[in-house]
C-alpha cells in the first residue's frame, strides 16, 4: 500500500516533466503555449461558477429539508446486506444522470464529513469511474441515429457498479 | 435534463422543509452554499488553470497523436470488425487518449467523428454494431490518469493530502474498463 501512495505523490509531476520534455523536444514554445493553456483553464473555471452556484444551492436545501436523508434511509434498507455506506448510494445514481449534480452530492460530503474521511476518499475515487451514462449515450448514438443500442447499457452499468465496489474494497484496503 | 432535475430538488426540499419545521435552517444554508460555491471556484481555478496549461502543451506538441497512432495492438484485440487502415481507427485511438488524460473537451469531437466512421461499416443503420457498443462501454468506464477536478476540490475543503487518491483512482477506472471489456467481448461472442 505504500507503494500506491508513492505514486499517488510522484504520478503528477512526473506527467508534467514528461509533457514538457516532449514539448521541447517538439519544439514547441512550452511556455507560451502553458499560459495560453492556463488562461483557457481559469476561463472554463469561471465559466463553471454559475454551474456549482446553482447546484450547490440545490444540494444545500435538500441536505437543509432533511430530504436527503430521507432518501438515504429509503435506499439504506436495499443495501443493508453489505457494508457500503448509504449516504454514497444518491451520488453514485445522480452520477450516471448528471456530473455537475453529483459533483454538488460530493462537495456536500466534503462538507458534512470532510475530504480526508472514509466516504470523503469513497467518493474521490468513485468519481473517476462513474460516468454519465443516459448522457454519454444518448449523444454518441443520437450523432448517428442509431436506435436499437443492443448491450451498451448494460455493459455500461455493470462497468460502472463494478468501478464503485472496486473504490470501496481500495478505501478500506489503503486508508483503514 | 437538469431544467427539471434541478427544479424538483428545490420545489421538493421546499415543500419537505414546510412539513420538517426546517425553513430556518434552509434559508441559512441557500445563503451559504452560494457563497461556498464562490469560494470553492476561486480555489480550485488555480490548479485547474495549472494543469490545463500542461495539457495544453500535450496537445500543441502533438503528444494525443503520438500515444493514439501506438494503441495499434490494443485496437486490432477490440476491434476486430475495423479494417486496420480504417479512419475510425485514428478516431477512437485520440478519443480513448484524451480521456484517459481526462480532457474531455478533446475527447469529444474525435469520439463523434468515431461513430460517424463506424456507421459507415454498418449494414444495418439502426443497430448499434459491435464496434460501437464495445467503443462507448469503454468511453465510459474510460481509465482516467488523473482527475484533477477531485484534487482540486478535496484541496479547497482542506484535505491534508488531496492527490494521495490518484493511484486509488487509476486502479479503480482499471477495473472498471476491466470489467467492460470482458463484458463487451462476452456479448461479442454470445450475439453472433
Amino acid at each position: 500500500m505504500a507503494i500506491l501512495m508513492g505514486i499517488s505523490d510522484y504520478i503528477i509531476p512526473t506527467v508534467c516533466v514528461l509533457i514538457v520534455m516532449y514539448g521541447l523536444y517538439k519544439e514547441v514554445n512550452v511556455f507560451e503555449v502553458f499560459i495560453e493553456g492556463a488562461a483557457e483553464g481559469l476561463q472554463v473555471a469561471v465559466k463553471i461558477l454559475p454551474t456549482l452556484i446553482a447546484l450547490l444551492v440545490a444540494v444545500g436545501m435538500l441536505r437543509a429539508s432533511g430530504t436527503l436523508d430521507g432518501i438515504v434511509r429509503i435506499v439504506s434498507p436495499l443495501i443493508s446486506f453489505t457494508d457500503f455506506p448509504s449516504e454514497v448510494i444518491p451520488i453514485a445514481l445522480m452520477r450516471m444522470v448528471s456530473s455537475s449534480a453529483s459533483t454538488g452530492l460530493i462537495l456536500d460530503i466534503f462538507n458534512t464529513h470532510g475530504p480526508d474521511s472514509f466516504m470523503g476518499r469513497l467518493v474521490s475515487i468513485m468519481f473517476g469511474c462513474t460516468e454519465t451514462i443516459f448522457y454519454t449515450m444518448s449523444v454518441y448514438f443520437m450523432a448517428v441515429n442509431i436506435k436499437n443500442t443492443r448491450y451498451t447499457l448494460a455493459g455500461a452499468l455493470i462497468a460502472s457498479l463494478a468501478g464503485i465496489v472496486a473504490s470501496y474494497h481500495l478505501t478500506i484496503a489503503i486508508f483503514t | 435534463m437538469l431544467n427539471y432535475l434541478w427544479s424538483f430538488m428545490i420545489i421538493f426540499s421546499i415543500i419537505m422543509a414546510v412539513f420538517g419545521g426546517s425553513m430556518n435552517a434552509l434559508t441559512t444554508e441557500m445563503i451559504t452554499s452560494s457563497t461556498t460555491a464562490v469560494k470553492i471556484c476561486f480555489e480550485t481555478c488555480g490548479i485547474l488553470a495549472m494543469w490545463m496549461g500542461i495539457m495544453y502543451i500535450a496537445e500543441r506538441s502533438g503528444l494525443i497523436d503520438a500515444l493514439a497512432r501506438r494503441m495499434s495492438p490494443i485496437l486490432n484485440f477490440l476491434f476486430p470488425d475495423v479494417p486496420a487502415n480504417h479512419p475510425a481507427r485514428k478516431y477512437i485511438a485520440t478519443n480513448m487518449i484524451a480521456n484517459f488524460l481526462g480532457l474531455g473537451w478533446a475527447a469529444t469531437p474525435p469520439g463523434l467523428l468515431a461513430m460517424v466512421e463506424l456507421q459507415k461499416l454498418n449494414k444495418n443503420k439502426q443497430k448499434a454494431t459491435h464496434a460501437m457498443c464495445m467503443f462507448l462501454i469503454i468511453n465510459i468506464s474510460s481509465i482516467q490518469l488523473i482527475s484533477i477536478n477531485m484534487v482540486a476540490y478535496r484541496k479547497s475543503y482542506g484535505s491534508l493530502n488531496p492527490t494521495e487518491i490518484v493511484a486509488p483512482s487509476i486502479l479503480a477506472t482499471l477495473v472498471s474498463t476491466m470489467v467492460a471489456i470482458t463484458f463487451a467481448k462476452l456479448m461479442y461472442r454470445k450475439e453472433d
